[in-house]
C-alpha cells in the first residue's frame, strides 16, 4: 500500500465510523458502501463490493437500535475492503483475513463505541449545573466534544486496524493452503447461513411474511439452477 | 400566543443539526443535549432572545433526559419547540416530552432499523447478485435507503413545527403504522429470492465446481436453520468470526 492509499484508507474509515451514529446516519457505515470505498481506496472496488456483499450478510443480522450494543461496522469494512483489493488479484488468505478483520473489527468498534458513550456520560455529569442554568456555550461545547472523540475514535480504530490487520494478511497470503474454491465457498457458506437466519428472524413475525419467504425462496433456487 | 414563521435559515439550521442530534450520546440523557441543541436556533425567537431568561429557562428543559429514534426525534424537535415558542406552561412541556419518547422511539425503530435498513440492505444484495457494478450496487443502496430517511427528517420537523403539542395524531400516518408491514413482506421476497444467487457470486462458480456449490448451498440452509432455532442465544455474525478464525489458523499452519 502506497501512503497516499492509506491516507485515502484512514479518512474513509474515519467517515464510516462518524457516520454510524454520530453524523449523519445515512448508512456510508454499511459494509456494502465502506467495503467498496476501501476497495477503492487500494484501486479495486470490484473485489471492495465482493468483500462488502459478504460482511452485509452479517450485518443485516445486526440492528443498530439506540442504547444496546451492535457492531460498529463502518471502519472495520473499510480495512476490511481495502485488505482483499490491495492484492489486485483474488487471493483466498487476503478473502478470509480481509472478513475476520472486518468483524473482529466491527466488534472492537462496537466496544469503543459503548467506552465513548461512558466518556460522555461522566462529561453530562460534569456539566449538569451548567446545563441547567440554560448555558448555552456549555451545550454546544458538550455537543461539539462528543463529535470530536467520536471522530478521532473513528481515526484511531482505522489505523489500530490497519496495522494489526496488514502483516496478518501477507502471512496468511504466503501460507494459505486452501484452494480459492474452497476457500471462497466456505465464505459463501456461511454469510449465506447468517443472511438466510437474519432474513427470516427479522420479518417472519409479519402476517404472510413466513410464506412468501418460502415461496421466494424456492423461486431463488430455481433461478440459481438456471443461471 | 401565536407564533410567526421561522426564517428558512432557521429551519435549515436545525435540520442540519438534526443529523447530529447523536453527537453526544450518552448513558445519563441519551440524546437530550442533542435535542436541545437542535432546538436552539429556534429558541433565540424568545422573548429576551438569547440574552433573556426564558431563553435559558428553555434551553436547560429541553437538555434533559430525552430517548427517541433520532430519524423521528425531529417531530419532538419540531413541535417542542413551537410549545416553546408559543409560551404553553413548562410543566405541560415536560409532560409532553416524557409522552413523546416511547412512541418515537418504537415506531422508528419498528419503521427503520427493523423494516427500511435490513430491506435496503437485501436490495442491495440482490444487485449485487445479479451481477451489477460496484458504482450501482453503492448508489442504489445509499440513493434509496436516504430517500427514506431524508423524507423522514424532513417530515418530522414539518409536522412537528405545524402541530407543536398536537402532534400525536400525525403520527398515526399509514405509513408509520402499516409501512413495517408491507416493508417486511417485500423483504422477506426479494431478501429469499436473492439468496442462492447471493450464494453463488460470493462462492464463484468458476473456482469452486458445480457439484461443490450445491452442497454448499445446502449446508448453508441447514445452518441457517440452526441459527433459527438457537435465536437470541446465538449472533449468526459471531458464529461467522469464530468459524472463519479456525479456517485461517488452520489453513496457514498446516502448510
Amino acid at each position: 500500500m502506497t501512503p497516499g492509499e492509506i491516507l485515502l484508507i484512514v479518512l474513509f474509515g474515519t467517515l464510516a465510523g462518524f457516520d454510524t451514529v454520530s453524523f449523519p446516519q445515512g448508512m456510508i457505515s454499511r459494509p456494502i458502501v465502506a467495503a467498496t470505498l476501501g476497495g477503492a481506496a487500494t484501486g479495486d472496488a470490484g473485489l471492495g463490493v465482493l468483500c462488502g456483499a459478504i460482511l452485509e450478510c452479517f450485518a443485516v443480522e445486526t440492528l443498530p437500535v439506540g442504547a444496546s450494543r451492535y457492531p460498529e461496522w463502518g471502519s472495520a469494512s473499510v480495512v476490511a475492503g481495502a485488505l482483499f483489493a490491495d492484492e489486485r488479484v483474488m487471493a483466498g488468505g487476503a478473502l478470509v483475513i480481509a472478513v475476520v478483520v472486518g468483524l473482529a473489527g466491527a466488534w472492537l468498534g462496537g466496544w469503543s463505541m459503548v467506552q465513548l458513550r461512558t466518556l460522555n456520560a461522566k462529561r453530562a455529569r460534569k456539566a449538569q449545573e451548567a446545563v441547567a442554568r440554560g448555558e448555552v456555550h456549555v451545550i454546544r461545547q458538550f455537543q461539539l466534544t462528543g463529535l470530536a472523540s467520536d471522530l478521532v475514535r473513528a481515526t484511531a480504530l482505522t489505523l489500530l486496524l490497519l496495522a494489526v490487520a496488514l502483516p496478518l494478511r501477507d502471512t496468511s497470503i504466503l501460507s494459505w493452503s486452501h484452494s480459492l474454491g474452497t476457500t471462497r465457498l466456505i465464505v459463501a457458506v456461511i454469510a449465506a447461513a447468517v443472511a438466510a437466519s437474519a432474513v427470516w428472524k427479522h420479518f417472519s413475525t409479519i402476517a404472510y411474511a413466513r410464506s412468501i419467504f418460502a415461496a421466494a425462496l424456492a423461486a431463488g433456487f430455481v433461478l440459481y439452477f438456471l443461471v | 400566543m401565536t407564533v410567526p414563521p421561522l426564517p428558512l435559515k432557521t429551519h435549515l439550521s436545525m435540520f442540519v443539526r438534526l443529523l447530529a442530534i447523536q453527537g453526544s450520546w450518552n448513558y445519563e440523557t441519551l440524546i437530550g443535549t442533542g435535542t436541545a441543541f437542535c432546538m436552539e436556533p429556534a429558541l433565540r425567537f424568545l422573548p429576551g432572545g438569547k440574552e433573556g431568561t426564558a431563553y435559558r429557562e428553555a434551553l436547560a428543559r429541553e437538555s434533559q433526559y430525552f430517548n427517541a429514534h433520532p430519524y423521528l426525534a425531529a417531530v419532538a424537535v419540531g413541535a417542542l419547540a413551537r410549545a416553546e415558542l408559543e409560551g404553553d406552561a413548562p410543566h405541560q412541556i415536560e409532560r409532553y416530552r416524557r409522552a413523546l419518547c416511547s412512541p418515537l422511539g418504537s415506531l422508528g425503530d419498528r419503521l427503520v432499523w427493523a423494516s427500511w435498513l435490513p430491506f435496503c440492505s437485501v436490495l442491495a444484495l440482490a444487485l449485487f447478485a445479479v451481477g451489477a457494478g460496484p458504482g450501482l450496487v453503492v448508489g442504489g443502496f445509499l440513493a434509496l435507503y436516504n430517500a427514506g430517511h431524508l423524507w423522514l427528517r424532513i417530515w418530522g420537523l414539518r409536522v412537528g413545527w405545524r402541530d407543536g403539542l398536537r402532534v400525536a395524531p400525525s403520527l398515526g400516518t399509514p405509513i408509520l403504522r402499516q409501512g413495517p408491514h408491507a416493508i417486511g413482506r417485500l423483504g422477506a421476497a426479494i431478501g429469499a429470492l436473492s439468496l442462492p444467487l447471493v450464494f453463488h457470486r460470493i462462492a464463484g462458480a468458476a473456482e469452486s465446481g458445480t457439484a461443490a456449490l450445491g452442497i454448499g448451498l445446502v449446508i448453508a440452509l441447514v445452518s441457517a436453520l440452526v441459527l433459527v432455532r438457537l435465536q437470541g442465544r446465538l449472533a449468526g455474525w459471531k458464529v461467522g468470526l469464530i468459524v472463519l478464525s479456525a479456517v485461517a489458523l488452520y489453513s496457514t499452519l498446516r502448510s
